[in-house]
């Protein structure tokens, strides 16, 4: 007989196995519902995890779309670690977006070696005054952060909507909504020849690297945990709740606006109303996908990232619906929240008594 | 005798070389990129029945739905160039600026981009619908049956394309009910249901007995025929969404021209050029008519098709006075395509102010 029994601690080693799991329980139903839909399950698994990335090209693409889904999940794991529910990643990238693309418009046609850190700061700041909104609320007037970061980016997305259609619109550009082109100094320098693939995942690394150091070796990182775990035990213990709760916003809101300008100086170079397909929603699967640890987080991105890739490559060559793009990254945060049963549950083999 | 067997030879050489020039044909391979699901029932439906039809032509096609205009735009335009194609539709404004990049790095596919302006390179050719001519019949109609002389008008962004139709649209009110007011809500989305139905309520509630539309969903058609007004589909016929609303429908219809431009890459004569079709080359359509529109309208509007088809009718016709009162067009003169490209002011009649 087998008897489901609560674990006395949460199991460490079940706490990154069940992310594993729950990608192979992914490719297992993903193959189930290609069958039922009338193609062949391994051929199209195969279009849509190994030819995406099969050459220099391909990888360049994966990571190109894995750095805004890294560097914005990242800035949420300081937010998540510390019981911060910052749902609004969306727009302090699209905020982000918006200060430094103004930044880069303003030295539309001017070559200069300043510029393009300029616009990367702006970007960085733009998302810090976008995120700051719900932490100070939140601090000062106890609003839920997870409803006011939600709404603003709606907010952000009117503002966009706003600028490119009316003062930022190209002059020569029949009203069209979008902006000038920025000038080669406000974009991020490409890495190779013919890849897209360009600096911005430089700094995506580096948020991995002092997201590392932060969390695991500083008293900030302990202080973070000890608030995830219990927020009395931290008033206890006589930390600044508020201090922290602002600067964990204002961490994540610098990575997702640094996210918003590797997209608008790197593959794009202008302002149009779609920046980002929604990254900052998919960086939070991202994020717990990776179970808000740095190298899990690296992971995770590229998973994710190569279910958009694969989705295109199915439709091209299979005719397969592209939107199983989006199947795809629901089943994945479905079996992972259903996996973390196992994180607080074990089955027993108890032997039958007579 | 000598006669025949000269005409045999020549026809059969005839006819070899049309099998050869078919079987040349059966290789091209032609991709759609949409903006939107193939199921929209507007915009992108209206293209892939347009694909279908090349498809009956015996040519092989592929399509991505859903390519968000951001930077994966340009990945699926690549993707698309190197796996075989040799045309490439492109069948949203914003796909623009990756259109040219990646045309640049394939000089030998084809690139047609719907909607825009920009023809960088050899290889890229642009095409549009002049759907001005589909809405002087729409006003028409709704000139002649408003009572209440407010007709109201969903638009989605403030373009010369939209701006175009408002006016095309108001002039033929107009022309046959010189006390119509066109009211605008601009709903700064192609496609929303949520916020189209909003914007059309807001115009229903401002007196507005008949609703036309410059976005994609049908939520508009549904929401006229809920309130008991007059509707225009748009895109596609939308008759069977809201049937007692929608008195007739201006459709894209694409196929033609699909057609005609993957022929020509088989048969090696595609060329660069912008193409602006309207109702004579069959790009803009008009469904079938309402019943609820009297006869004498229904055969004013079968006329007005006839004339506009055949250009004895322009719906841009002098003379035409801008919303201060300064002439636009003189009197007996038609505005030319530049002006109608870059057209980016109201005519008179219509209210409010263009956003700015």
């Amino acid at each position: 007989m087998i008897k489901i029994v609560k674990r006395d601690q949460p199991s460490r080693a079940i706490f990154f196995f069940t992310p594993v799991l729950a990608i192979f329980l992914t490719l297992v139903a993903g193959g189930l519902i290609f069958y039922i839909l009338g193609f062949k399950p391994f051929e199209a698994l195969k279009f849509f995890f190994i030819v995406p990335v099969a050459d220099m090209y391909g990888l360049s693409e994966l990571l190109l779309k894995a750095t805004p889904l890294c560097l914005i999940a990242i800035g949420l794991s300081f937010c998540f670690k510390s019981n911060n529910w910052n749902i609004g990643a969306e727009g302090q990238l699209t905020f982000g977006a918006i200060v430094s693309g103004g930044v880069a418009l303003l030295f539309y046609e001017q070559e200069r070696f300043f510029i393009l850190p300029i616009v990367i700061l702006a970007g960085a700041i733009g998302g810090m005054i976008y995120a700051s909104i719900p932490a100070i609320l939140k601090t000062y007037f106890n609003t839920n952060e997870i409803l006011v970061s939600l709404m603003l980016v709606y907010v952000s997305k009117l503002i966009l909507d706003y600028l490119v259609v009316g003062p930022w619109s190209n002059p020569e550009g029949f009203n069209f909504p979008e902006t000038r082109q920025f000038s080669d100094s406000a974009r991020l320098p490409l890495l190779f020849e013919g890849l897209r693939i360009h600096a911005g995942i430089f700094l995506a690394l580096a948020a991995v690297v002092i997201s590392w150091f932060v969390f695991y070796k500083t008293y900030l990182g302990f202080q973070m945990k000890v608030s995830g775990f219990s927020l009395k035990t931290a008033k206890y213990a006589g930390y600044k709740g508020k201090k922290m709760i602002i600067l964990v916003f204002l961490i994540s809101g610098a990575c997702a606006g640094l996210a918003g300008v590797g997209e608008i100086t790197g593959p794009i170079g202008q302002l149009h109303r779609e920046v980002s397909p929604d990254y900052g929603f998919t960086a939070i699967i991202v994020a717990f996908l990776g179970r808000l640890h740095p190298v899990g987080i690296i992971f995770a991105s590229l998973v994710v990232a190569i279910t958009y890739l694969g989705a295109e490559t199915a439709q091209i060559f299979m005719q397969i619906p592209k939107y199983t793009g989006q199947v795809f990254q629901g089943m994945i945060l479905f079996f992972l929240l259903a996996s973390d049963y196992l994180l607080f549950f074990k089955f027993k083999l108890i032997g039958s008594k007579k | 005798m000598h006669k025949f067997l000269i005409r045999s030879f020549v026809s059969s050489l005839v006819l070899l070389f049309t099998l050869t020039v078919a079987a040349v044909a059966k290789d091209v391979k032609a991709a759609f990129v949409y903006i939107g699901p193939t199921g929209d029932h507007g915009w992108t439906y209206q293209h892939d029945v347009g694909r279908k039809a090349v498809e009956a032509a015996g040519f092989k096609t592929t399509y991505v739905e859903g390519v968000p205009e951001s930077a994966d735009a340009e990945r699926v335009l690549r993707q698309l160039a190197n796996s075989g194609h040799d045309i490439i539709f492109t069948t949203s404004f914003g796909y623009m600026n990756p259109t040219n990049k990646v045309a640049k790095e394939f000089p030998n596919v084809k690139f047609e981009h719907a909607t825009g302006y920009k023809r960088e390179h050899p290889n890229v050719a642009t095409y549009a619908a002049r759907f001005y001519e589909g809405r002087t019949i729409l006003g028409t109609i709704a000139g002649t049956m408003t009572k209440s002389n407010v007709i109201g008008y969903v638009a989605s962004f403030p373009i010369p394309e939209v701006i175009r139709g408002i006016n095309s649209f108001t002039l033929a009110a107009q022309k046959v009910n010189p006390n119509i007011k066109t009211k605008i809500v601009w709903a700064f989305t192609w496609y929303d249901p949520g916020k189209e139905a909003e914007a059309a309520k807001a115009l229903i509630d401002q007196g507005a007995d008949v609703i036309a539309q410059h976005t994609d969903s049908t939520a508009i058609v549904q929401m006229a025929e809920k309130a008991g007004v007059y509707a225009f589909g748009q895109a596609s016929d939308m008759d069977k969404f809201a049937p007692k609303a929608v008195l007739t429908s201006v459709e894209n219809n694409w196929g033609p021209y699909y057609v005609d431009r993957v022929k020509a890459v088989a048969n090696g004569t595609w060329n660069q050029k912008d193409t602006w079709h309207g109702i004579g080359d069959g790009m803009v359509v008009i469904s079938g008519l309402d019943s609820q529109m009297p006869s004498d309208l229904q055969a004013k509007v079968k006329k007005l098709q006839a004339d506009l088809a055949s250009g004895k009718v322009h719906s841009f016709t002098g003379p035409i006075y801008d919303q201060k009162g300064n002439l636009m067009v003189a009197e007996g003169k038609t505005a030319d395509d530049g002006m109608l490209a870059g057209m980016m002011t109201y005519v008179k009649g219509v209210e409010g102010d263009i956003p700015k």
